[in-house]
């Protein structure tokens, strides 16, 4: 049977298959199949998530900020819930303060940022992009937001176990993550690590669900070179996670062992915790936990930014109405990138007292790793130059990403040199550089991904000067929170330590201290700047702008040609590709854009 | 709506979806599988001398019953081969030879399960005993006459509990003397066979049975051992839903169902192919 | 649904004489892998006296084995080149995730790290 016939037949039955019963309730959004429906539940699930993991870090901020002193508003509650030793008098203790540093981490990261990015962006796009009716695997794709979402809840439960939340940082270092409760197998950790199995599984199966609907169903005449780059961005995103991931869940399932077992994969020979010798076998390797941690999370840190990357390259093209400035090249690159940050890792462990030569191994493949990242930002700028750009909400946010990733990759550099990181390891240095990647980067990514594909979820356009008004705000608060850490991490102040670090380090310098005040309220700022988004977002739902057309950016890519919102099944009639995803401004058409589903 | 390519293979690619699938998933289980193998090799090979009773070796070799390992090697292999022979089956559209060739698959999956945990039990009641004057022992525990219980873990003696409960000594059937490569030790004359030994309590420095926490031998053992058990126990519920409930598709669309079973015997060989490695490392190296 | 079914049972009768020798192969690999399995066991008892020369014996053997079922019941001799590269890929990655890692906690300062002695 040839391709076409199958798509025929495929689209033949959409229509009755879907007027014979209306789906319940349930059906239609809890255990649904359709994969933008789940891309909707994964955008929902995440966007709380993050709100939650804010919050968590405005706690800490207040602390850094204000030693000493009450929570302001949740200070009792906190109290309340988690009991008078971890937030006596509503203050924050250090264990308090461990646990929400932990927690924000490994929300932020895992279910927060990924779940956006891959399972909502991804799982809404993908398909629409490539002209599929669906996932290849629909059930499967279901299966991967409920164990997601299970993994979600196992994570929140821990904050109320008796002793309190994980909290050894989202990199769950042995052996400092199996001492923390000794008396207790059942501590927050175990839940993490249980979390973590869940969360883990979730993008397995997406993965495998990603790739086999990108080789599988693309649509005819939609060739690899014609695919739009978000389209190769989570078809690399989706192999990192697919290799990247099974070694930290065996390592996760190493740790558990440890915890509830009692084994020693990670504990050495004669541990000694407040001063009595730990009875355990030993014989285990810390150093093989960081090994298996971070060959996931060198390539996940690639997995927060190449789909941000993604949006950002299909807002741009749309928004300064010219084809992407090297679309191959940036395929290619994205290529390495993702092939590189499989052999990057150890350069998270440069102060673990590697030898030389391994430092120095890790040092050139991390270096080289910079060139194609450097060669995906130069298109992306060159592909502004002599482009009629639109200024709207999408697009401020795509084209304010570039230099903030810009300096996010650029001050890892320093980080890459084993000679530099010796120094700037663990400072507040290190935060800053990835939060430039990850916050005003990826987080303006996906607020563009919002403001640009709302339409087409909802059928209604978001408010462009709400949208202007959180782009300024967003754009001013994250450089006034964020900068100053550079500065903090030269004078020499810690991460991961609620006094930055000064009782156990007393050169820190007091100026760097005394910029936590402004960097807190800068962090309020981020919060209120939020406020308009928010708004805009609900109230656009029900009374936003109606569309006039399917296609109200003017927009040559497929998602476009569906009927908006799009039905399950997502097109009236088969698509087909005729020509490559960016034909803008082609001169001699009759008009400054060219879908890819029109035909020659 | 339907999707393509479902069993149909699509022409570029030359595969149907759930083939594309299976291997990716593969790819992964190779990472993972692959993860927990270097995590063995790492620990071994940086493991203290000395820290295993009775060889000179960091690492104990030789502990694992090798005639059961083998055994079991042969059932996995068995059913690898019955359900290629299934699917092959099928092709020639003889549906009651596949059947009963997943029926035997099934049987097998589950007979070498039933042998792992006869063997894992095995494991709970031997103790490695070592004594305060530096020797050390290892063998079947009986304490006030009677065994460690069988899956019991809250039964499993420690030396605090020894102490707590006043308990004097113990006794312990004690292993065969090893060499410095775990192969058992022919002494003239000695006999070798589980002579019983009686230990006072106040003798003894560590005592712990062949679980977890004792080495980390046995904590990658019970690890990937309980992880692979777990592969077989997923692919036999699978391969057993086939050979009943969903052989119904048989009728409707044979090419689909043709595809199911090859697609669960790739997942089945991987699960023998894991198999194939583990038997030499933790048995036999 | 049901005219293509039809097809597809139809079309099993064009790969009867195939699959009839392929079962005879799976036969022969089904032997050739208890044949393995024995010699593997045998080789335990052989005293190498290098612990080298044995792990590579059974790694070997173990190899073969493998590349048997993989070649034959995983029908790896006629695939896709799209599953080839899928394999090349992880088998790449699985190698340096071991040999990376093993290198990176070997290659310290004096390789003194954790090569302590026990004591009880
Ligand atoms: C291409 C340029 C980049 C280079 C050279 C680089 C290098 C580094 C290095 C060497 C570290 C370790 C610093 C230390 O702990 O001492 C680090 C940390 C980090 N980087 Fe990057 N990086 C780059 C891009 C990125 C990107 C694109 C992201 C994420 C989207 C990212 C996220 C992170 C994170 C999350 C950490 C901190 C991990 C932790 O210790 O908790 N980096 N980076
Ligand atoms: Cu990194």
């Amino acid at each position: 049977m040839q391709a076409t016939d199958t798509h025929a037949h495929a689209h033949g039955q959409k229509g009755h298959s879907h007027d014979h019963h209306e789906p319940g309730f349930f059906s239609k959004y809890i255990f649904s199949t359709d994969h933008k429906v789940i891309g909707v539940q994964y955008g929902v699930a995440s966007l709380i998530f993050l709100f939650f993991g804010f919050l968590l870090v405005l706690a800490m901020r207040f602390q850094l900020a204000n030693p000493g002193k009450p929570i302001p508003v949740v200070g009792a509650l906190l109290e309340k819930l988690l009991g008078s030793d971890m937030a006596p008098g509503g203050n924050l203790s250090g264990d308090l303060y461990n646990s929400f540093g932990a927690m924000h981490g490994t929300i932020m990261v895992f279910l927060a940022i990924v779940p956006i990015l891959f399972g909502a962006f991804g799982n809404y796009v993908t398909p629409l992009q490539i002209g599929a009716p669906d996932m290849a695997f629909p059930r499967l794709n279901m299966a991967s937001f409920h164990v997601y979402f299970i993994g979600g809840v196992v994570m929140f439960a821990s904050f109320f176990t008796p002793g309190g939340t994980a909290r050894s940082g989202w990199t769950s270092y042995s052996p400092l993550a199996s001492v923390t409760d000794l008396a207790n197998r059942f501590d927050g950790q175990t839940y993490w690590l249980i979390g973590m199995v869940f969360l883990i599984t979730s993008s397995l199966l997406g993965s495998v669900n990603f790739i086999a609907t990108i080789i599988q169903l693309r649509c005819r005449g939609m060739s690899w070179m014609r695919m739009p780059f978000f389209v190769w961005a989570q078809f690399v995103t989706a192999f990192l996670l697919l290799l990247a991931f099974p070694p930290l869940e065996a390592a996760g399932l190493m740790q558990l062992m440890d915890n509830l077992f009692g084994s020693s994969f990670f504990l050495p020979q004669g541990l000694v915790v407040n001063g009595t010798a730990l009875a355990v076998s030993g014989g285990g390797s810390p150093l093989l936990w960081q090994h298996l941690f971070w060959f996931l999370g060198h390539p996940e840190v690639y997995v927060l930014i190449l789909p941000a990357i993604g949006i950002v390259s299909e807002v741009i093209a749309n928004n300064t109405r010219k084809p992407l400035w090297g679309y191959k090249s940036m395929v290619y690159s994205t290529m390495s990138v993702g092939f590189l940050s499989f052999i990057v890792w150890a350069h998270h462990m440069y102060l673990t007292g590697m030898g030389t030569k391994i430092a120095t191994f890790f040092q050139t493949t991390t270096m080289m790793i910079s060139i194609p990242s450097v060669i995906i930002l130069t298109a992306l700028f060159i592909s502004l130059w002599g482009g009629s750009i639109r200024f709207n909400a999408a697009s401020l946010f795509a084209l304010s990403f570039l230099p903030m990733f810009g300096i996010g990759g650029l001050t890892g550099l320093p980080l890459g040199f084993n000679a530099s990181d010796i120094y700037l390891h663990d400072s507040y240095y290190v935060i800053g550089h990835f939060h430039y990647v990850v916050a005003p980067g990826t987080m303006f990514a996906v607020f563009a991904g919002i403001y640009y594909w709302f339409p087409k979820i909802t059928g209604r356009m978001m408010n462009e000067t709400l949208g202007k008004l959180h782009w300024a705000g967003s754009l001013f608060f994250m450089n006034c929170v964020f900068a100053p850490m550079f500065i903090q991490g030269f004078k020499g102040m810690s991460r991961r330590m609620y006094d930055g670090g000064t009782t156990y380090f007393e050169g820190v310098d007091p100026t760097a201290l005394s910029l936590n005040k402004m960097i807190t309220m800068c962090a309020v700022g981020l919060g209120v700047a939020q406020l308009p988004f928010i708004i805009n977002f609900f109230s656009s739902i029900f009374v936003g702008k109606k569309v006039s057309s399917d296609n109200p950016w003017d927009a040559t890519t497929l998602e476009w040609a569906t009927p908006t919102p799009p039905p399950h099944g997502n097109f009236a009639s088969e698509p087909v590709a005729y020509r490559g995803p960016y034909e803008y401004s082609v001169p001699g058409a009759k008009s400054d854009f060219t879908p890819q589903s029109e035909k020659p | 709506m339907e999707i393509p390519y479902t069993y149909k293979a699509r022409p570029d690619t030359g595969l149907y979806n759930a083939k594309v699938g299976i291997w990716l998933f593969l790819a992964s289980e190779i990472m993972l599988f692959g993860a927990l193998f270097s995590a063995y090799i790492l620990l071994r090979v940086s493991a203290p001398d000395g820290f295993w009773p009775d060889v000179a070796l960091a690492w104990p070799r030789g502990l694992l019953n090798i005639p059961i390992g083998t055994f079991n090697t042969a059932v996995l292999i068995t059913s690898s081969v019955t359900v290629v022979l299934a699917w092959a089956a099928l092709k020639m559209n003889n549906f009651a030879r596949f059947r009963w060739l997943m029926v035997v698959t099934v049987i097998c999956a589950f007979a070498f399960l039933g042998i792992k945990s006869f063997e894992y039990n095995d494991k709970f009641s031997h103790y490695v005993v070592r004594l305060k004057d530096g020797k050390a022992v290892t063998g079947h525990l009986e304490v006030n006459g009677k065994h460690p219980g069988f899956w019991n873990f809250a039964d499993q003696w420690s030396l605090g509990r020894l102490e707590a409960e006043k308990v004097e000594h113990i006794e312990i059937a004690v292993d065969p003397a090893r060499d410095i490569h775990g192969h058992v030790k022919h002494v003239e004359g000695a006999s070798h066979d589980h002579a019983k030994q009686k230990i006072a309590t106040a003798d003894i420095a560590f005592l712990g049975s062949y679980t977890p926490a004792t080495h980390p031998f046995f904590a990658v053992y019970f690890l990937i051992t309980a992880l692979h058990g777990l592969h077989v126990l997923g692919g036999a519920l699978v391969l057993a839903y086939f050979a009943f409930p969903g052989a119904k598709m048989w009728k409707t669309n044979p090419e689909q169902f043709t595809n199911r079973i090859e697609v669960g015997g790739l997942f089945w060989h991987f699960v023998d192919l894991v198999w194939i490695f583990l038997f030499p490392v933790v048995y036999l190296l | 649904m049901s005219e293509q079914s039809h097809n597809a049972a139809a079309s099993h009768d064009d790969h009867d004489h195939d699959i009839a020798s392929h079962i005879k192969t799976y036969l022969i690999i089904f032997g050739a892998l208890l044949l393995g399995t024995v010699i593997t066991v045998l080789m335990y008892y052989v005293d190498f006296s290098s612990m080298a020369v044995t792990v590579g014996v059974a790694l070997f053997i173990a190899s073969i084995k493998a590349f048997l079922v993989a070649a034959y019941f995983m029908h790896l001799m006629s695939e896709k080149k799209l599953v080839y590269s899928l394999l090349v890929i992880s088998a790449i990655f699985f190698t340096g995730l071991m040999g990376l890692t093993l290198w990176g906690t070997h290659d310290t300062p004096k390789n003194t790290l954790m090569k302590t002695v026990y004591v009880p």
